[in-house]
């Protein structure tokens, strides 16, 4: 057996590989499902049904799409540039306070003006936290894998000191959340629990397609991730350009906790976010970083999730069913990114 | 060196071998007689590597017989050919630095499950095989701490302690100074006397002649010619090599003008305080071209690295067009109309995964035309790749192909041309045809030479020592960090600059 590089990966290509890798996964989930006495093929029709089949399903597979298209975005724009960026959940909390804080009466402005506002400040609270790791990366080249990963640990022990005391609720019957935010301050409402921060998602996934195609900043970024040592040597300043990076992933990590908040949440506790950081990562990655195709891959990621609930609600089977699928579809799609490059020859 | 009546060893014949579409080995026949030089002469994609894979059972040919010693090859392992009694010296060494000589000569030639080895015996062999053939080595030093030709010539020895009666260098001298080579050329003889036969894989016109009794040329994948090398000479070989008249490379003489590069006590440190800088005093001034020449390691990569803005000077100064760079940076050496050649086109001169528009647009890309309020023009950008492709006669599908998919050559021609479109006036360039076509080598002393025609200073590190007598007005030679004085192409001999490169006469 040898593998030859293709020259060129045809599009079409391109685009059966990540719906090949989802099929090939869940029929490896299929043991699985048969192995809890659970029938496979009902299981999946539930599943489906759990997750687009009505209104109420749609609404919740779209609201749990929103955030994790702020943290996919997040992975993707940072990956690109090579700049491994582990903390999206730190920076998704980040933003979080940051809507907390602006948000429950600390400013008050009509909505129009509030809602951009709390975004703002979510975007620079997540960048800022990004920036410390992003300095150490180029000033002194401490591994950014390490201190990203362990500022989310930071973040949330620092979460969770918030909202036991300067920033708990004392109408939440002694509940470690903190003060909700204002009317003026929530989102409003599209379709059930579906808000605005999905069309602010797809509006970021837009912007960031548009900068990495159409902007220096892209080009500089996409320079950096192909060939750091060509991009130096070409007078790029990679220093800054990594910084620059960095704050733009984190903001939007960031923008991802203020949608949480002040969209559907309405206040900032511990279960905020299921991992929503992480998860983010696969996101990028299925995508294979493209903006665009974050927007479809979150959009799949939440509809495995959401069915998986209503599946094991149906038919009993556990939840973590899903993490399974989500897991052997990443694993498969690396599969098949690989495959799309190189062309297996039997000999 | 005799006989070409002598016994066949080595017979390939109607070998061929495809690739997708492409026919890299295409009805190749050749023989090897016994105690003959051969040499197989061809550019880089004329089925060489190809060739000598599907001798060694690495690539299985589609169709074609392999005879050695009149006994046919089945093709289906590297070992066979071994056993066979052929060996091969590759270009990049396969020796493990951690090990002595004696035992990295030894690595593989004993049984696996034996108790204790009989050093002493295989030390005599090795020491007898040594003496015979005038290859000099210790037996007990470090691989790691030998010469790169010490390393070769245990690479020979590895063979030959093997009882190889076939021989295959694969571009021997490509790392050698001119004295090694010459040692090696004396080892080839005694060799070829005892009744050894060598097939000598080379692009060096110059040393195919000095080395060979006979010739075979491949061009895309078809031996062109199979010739007895005293009745050829070095143009016949090239047109051939090539299939085409190639223009002279002529250097019409030119009085120097202002200076464009100036270094004096230029010193560079490593944190350590190891010096790959030492006190260089150099000058380019307008229309001249001047050369370093040196084995490689000796401090190129840091001149280089020094006036293309990667690392910073230690001590001395450094004047690009009569001012001093006190902080100099690549982006200030942009800035100050340096183009910059570098040696690795992969891994430093391109992004190989963008594409072509967006690579010539580099080292521009935040000025107008190129991009204005922080967008990116990509139409003037794609526009400007056009003309580029155009006037360096670059072979590409369009603007928007993946630079990774270009030749050696057409990626140097990217570069030559993004850098020289600038109308730069000091070029700096290091190694600018290694592993070039003879016709892309051409182009590019070409392209040199017509810059300092124009008035451009031109600095030329290399390690191709015919290259540098071609294009040099001056010479200088490199050696520990150091720089000889300045040598005059037409009055040194090759022997000389060969002697400074080995460090002699360097105070």
């Amino acid at each position: 057996m040898q593998l030859e590089r293709r020259d060129r990966i045809p599009p079409t290509l391109a685009l059966l590989a990540p719906l090949v890798a989802i099929l090939a996964a869940l029929l490896l989930c299929t043991p699985l499902i048969s192995w809890t006495g659970a029938p496979p093929l009902q299981s999946y029709a539930t599943m489906v049904q759990g997750a687009l089949g009505s209104r109420f399903a749609l609404s919740e597979t779209l609201s749990r799409t929103t955030p994790l298209i702020f943290t996919g975005l997040a992975a993707a724009v940072a990956f690109r540039a090579k700049f491994w960026n582990i903390g999206g959940e730190g920076q998704f909390y980040c933003g979080a306070i940051a809507a907390t804080l602006f948000g429950t009466g600390l400013v008050t402005l009509p909505p129009i003006l509030m809602v951009p506002l709390l975004f703002l400040m979510g975007f620079v609270f997540g960048g800022l936290l990004l920036l410390l790791p992003a300095i150490l990366k180029t000033r002194i080249q401490v591994d950014e894998v390490v201190t990203t990963l362990l500022l989310n640990f930071v973040v949330l022990l620092f979460v969770s000191y918030l909202i036991e005391g300067p920033l708990k609720d004392p109408a939440a019957l002694g509940w470690p959340q903190a003060v909700p935010v204002i009317p003026a301050a929530r989102l409003p409402r599209l379709l059930g629990r579906t808000h605005l921060g999905l069309v602010v998602g797809v509006l970021c996934a837009i912007a960031i397609w548009v900068l990495n195609s159409r902007a220096v900043l892209g080009y500089r970024m996409r320079a950096i991730g192909a060939n750091l040592h060509a991009a130096r040597f070409a007078g790029i300043p990679v220093g800054w350009v990594i910084l620059m990076t960095a704050c733009l992933s984190g903001g939007l990590a960031g923008m991802g906790g203020v949608s949480e908040v002040a969209g559907l949440k309405g206040f900032l506790s511990l279960d905020l976010s299921p991992g929503f950081g992480y998860t983010g990562i696969i996101v990028a990655m299925l995508a294979q970083l493209h903006p665009i195709g974050v927007v479809f891959s979150a959009l799949f990621i939440a509809a495995i999730y959401v069915g998986a609930d209503a599946m094991s609600r149906a038919i009993n089977l556990p939840t973590y069913l899903a993490d399974v699928i989500v897991s052997l579809s990443l694993l498969c799609m690396l599969i098949s990114i690989f495959l799309t490059h190189y062309r297996v020859r039997w000999k | 060196m005799t006989a070409s009546a002598a016994e066949i060893v080595l017979k390939l014949s109607h070998i061929q071998k495809r690739f997708g579409t492409l026919l890299a080995n295409n009805d190749i026949s050749l023989e090897l007689h016994r105690g003959e030089v051969l040499a197989l002469l061809g550019e880089n994609g004329a089925g060489k590597t190809t060739l000598m894979n599907i001798l060694f059972g690495h690539y299985a040919a589609d169709s074609g017989t392999i005879e050695v010693f009149g006994k046919v090859l089945r093709g289906s392992s590297p070992g066979e050919a071994i056993a066979a009694g052929v060996g091969m010296v590759h270009q990049h060494f396969t020796l493990a630095d951690n090990l002595t000589v004696l035992d990295n000569i030894t690595l593989g030639t004993e049984p696996l499950w034996q108790l204790w080895q009989d050093r002493q015996r295989s030390r005599q062999r090795l020491l007898q095989l040594s003496k015979s053939f005038g290859l000099t080595v210790n037996p007990e030093a470090r691989v790691g701490e030998l010469s790169v030709g010490e390393r070769q010539r245990v690479e020979i020895l590895k063979a030959l302690y093997r009882d190889v009666k076939i021989l295959i260098l694969d571009e021997p001298t490509a790392v050698l100074t001119p004295q090694e080579t010459e040692s090696l050329f004396t080892t080839l003889d005694k060799l070829t006397q005892s009744g050894l036969s060598v097939v000598f894989i080379s692009h060096k016109l110059q040393e195919v002649m000095a080395v060979s009794d006979r010739v075979v040329v491949l061009r895309s994948g078809q031996v062109v010619a199979d010739l007895p090398t005293a009745t050829t000479n070095p143009m016949e070989l090239a047109e051939l090599m090539v299939g085409r008249p190639l223009p002279q490379t002529t250097r019409t003489p030119l009085s120097p003008g202002a200076p464009v590069l100036s270094l004096q006590k230029a010193t560079v440190q490593t944190a350590e305080g190891r010096r790959l800088l030492d006190a260089v005093d150099l000058t380019v001034r307008q229309h001249e071209v001047v050369g370093i020449a040196g084995v490689s390691g000796n401090g190129q990569t840091t001149l280089f690295n020094l006036i293309s803005g990667l690392v910073q000077i230690s001590s001395g100064d450094l004047c690009i067009n009569g001012q001093p760079c006190d902080r100099h940076s690549p982006a200030a050496a942009i800035a100050a109309g340096i183009a910059r050649i570098p040696e690795d086109r992969h891994h430093t001169g391109l992004i190989t995964d963008l594409q072509i528009w967006e690579n010539l647009i580099l080292e521009h890309h935040q000025e107008p035309p190129f991009s204005q309020a922080g967008w990116l023009k990509r139409r003037v950008a794609a526009a400007h790749a056009e003309t580029l492709i155009e006037a360096f006669d670059v072979r590409c599908p369009s603007p928007y192909a993946t630079v990774r998919l270009l030749s050696g050559g057409n990626m140097q021609k990217l570069i030559l041309g993004r850098v020289l479109s600038q109308n730069p006036r000091l070029i700096i360039a290091s190694q600018p045809s290694r592993g070039l076509d003879l016709g892309a080598v051409t182009y590019v002393h070409q392209q040199l030479l017509a810059a300092r025609n124009r008035g451009a200073g031109v600095l030329l590190i290399s390690e191709d020592l015919e290259e540098l007598l071609t294009l040099s007005d001056r010479l200088h030679v490199m050696y520990q960090g150091r720089l000889s004085a300045s040598l005059l192409p037409h009055a040194i001999s090759i022997r000389e600059i060969g002697l400074l490169m080995a460090g002699q006469s360097f105070a």
